[in-house]
């Protein structure tokens, strides 16, 4: 067991621990503080497969733009900690069935059916940024332009809704 | 650095163990004891008073030294009524944004935690612990001031990272490097290779970016100054409003380590905008230790280049925060989104348009 290893037990322990409180816990903020230690656990893993443009993307958008968003989302609203999250058992053999069905699939044709390529490699010391860019620009072309309009058309609706109307 | 301690100490785990820990112990802690004294001092002289005077000398030399002591003293309150686990582990997560930064900003030639191509990139997402951090410590405090301190804290800093950003990604444009040891690398030689004098191109394209290489950099300056929370821009913890916003209800070791934070984060960014308008490291003429051939003695006068620069910085940022009234709320957001972001992103199609030619 090499240092390698050590490190990336160390992340999944982060990210799966992490994971599991937020869909336990009660508390609303907790899970929201807990998504922090997830995201951030999948960036640590992201680092480890070489996929270091990824891993701060990860860190930029998940954890500096959209948990920050819940989080505002969550401290705004009043009382929310005494909201009673409602949990209970209904519906108990369709559950199981959808349950089973999904989890078969998931083990035996995507865990077993998938031909994974363990290649033992070094964390190359390059960075993937300039081969994601000129990716960008050429092959997929389309969809990033696709992408940017997209975000335009966002960007002026949540404009539209926060101006009051005269 | 790293090999040099490998050498030193025989382990490679070892040392990069302390190769990690090396700016907190040898800058970090020494810099913020002096700056929190500097603070007071420039306030003091700013406003025709003596300042701390009594301990160490007529400067009041060890005046922060005890001031630690006292805070070490202190005992740890935790308000009944907050939450104790958020309100435990905030301090640590603004630290920890805060510190990781470091890992990617080059002291020296011979020093830079972590030679990472995407260094610049990631200090502006890893800083975005730190807005978790005071989220954090402002809901746990359970506390109407702190809660409120920690929202402003967010929204301002979330808004003045575009600008930054923006600003960073002209500078990318410019040098084709996110790698800060490399940007301070393009800056050698002389003063006139800096970025804000156009860096290191030649002809005409180096006159047609000065101009623009200064609006650059009062941008970002101004949308750092905003990201540190300090004045005009420090409406999360406006003293006569919100007593101090998200650390109102910390004492003791827990006080000093949002302390300790907001003091490396300001030279933190201030290194950022060294590196990449004025040289980082280099010198603005050549070295003693070229001349007299020393080659031992070049990373020690980079080191103190850097640091002359980045203090120069944070002295800026202490003479802004006696010299200006803070904003309002309204105010703050219409400089970030009505003036600052507009002429980042007129600024950033300039700047590209000049290095295509």
């Amino acid at each position: 067991m090499n240092i390698y290893d050590i490190v990336f037990y160390l992340f999944a322990a982060i990210t799966l621990v992490s994971a599991f409180f937020v869909v336990t816990t009660r508390n609303i903020v907790y899970s929201a503080f807990n998504l922090l230690f997830t995201f951030f656990g999948v960036a640590g893993l992201y680092v480890l497969l070489g996929a270091d443009f990824v891993a701060v993307v990860q860190i930029m958008v998940y954890v500096g733009g959209i948990l920050i968003l819940i989080l505002f989302g969550v401290m705004l609203t009043n009382k929310i900690t005494n909201v009673q999250i409602k949990t209970g058992t209904l519906q108990v053999i369709p559950a199981v069935i959808g349950v089973l069905l999904l989890a078969g699939v998931l083990i035996f044709k995507v865990f077993l059916g998938t031909e994974w390529k363990s290649v033992k490699t070094d964390i190359p010391v390059k960075t993937t940024a300039f081969a994601l860019g000129k990716l960008l620009i050429t092959d997929y072309v389309l969809i990033f332009e696709l992408l940017g309009i997209l975000l335009l058309v966002v960007l002026i609706g949540a404009a539209t809704i926060a101006r009051r109307e005269k | 650095m790293y090999n040099l301690l490998n050498n030193l100490i025989g382990n490679d785990y070892l040392a990069a163990v302390v190769a990690a820990l090396l700016p907190l112990f040898v800058f970090i802690l020494p810099y913020a004891l002096m700056a929190v004294l500097a603070e007071r001092k420039v306030s003091a002289f700013m406003q025709d008073r003596l300042g701390p005077n009594r301990l160490g000398g007529k400067y009041g030399l060890l005046q922060t030294v005890a001031d630690i002591l006292k805070l070490f003293q202190k005992e740890d309150i935790v308000a009944s009524e907050a939450d104790k686990k958020l309100f435990n582990i905030a301090p640590v997560l603004v630290f920890t944004g805060t510190y990781a930064a470091f890992a990617a900003i080059p002291f020296s030639g011979a020093y830079i935690g972590s030679d990472i191509d995407l260094g610049l990139f990631y200090i502006v997402a890893i800083s975005s612990l730190v807005v978790a951090g005071i989220l954090m410590g402002g809901w746990a405090s359970n506390n109407k001031y702190s809660l409120i301190g920690a929202m402003r804290s967010a929204a301002q800093i979330v808004s003045y990272e575009i600008p930054t950003a923006l600003v960073i990604l002209a500078m990318v444009m410019v040098t084709g490097s996110l790698n800060l040891r490399e940007i301070s690398e393009m800056q050698t030689a002389y003063i006139w290779n800096w970025n804000i004098f156009g860096g290191a191109f030649s002809g005409i394209e180096k006159f047609l970016l000065i101009p623009f290489m200064l609006i650059s950099f009062v941008i970002i300056y101004i949308s750092t100054l905003a990201e540190v929370n300090r004045v005009p821009f420090d409406i999360p913890e406006a003293e006569s409003e919100l007593v101090s916003g998200f650390h109102t209800e910390y004492s003791g070791m827990k006080f000093a380590m949002f302390f300790l934070s907001e003091y490396a984060n300001m030279f933190a960014v201030s290194a950022v905008v060294t590196s990449l308008f004025f040289g980082g490291y280099q010198s603005p003429f050549g070295y003693l230790g070229n001349t007299l051939g020393i080659s031992w003695l070049v990373p020690l006068e980079q080191l103190f280049w850097f640091a002359a620069k980045g203090l120069f910085f944070v002295f800026v940022q202490m003479w802004l925060r006696w010299t200006l009234p803070r904003l309002r709320v309204d105010q703050l957001m219409t400089v970030c989104w009505k003036y600052l972001i507009p002429y980042a992103f007129v600024n950033l199609i300039i700047v590209g348009l000049i290095t295509l030619l």
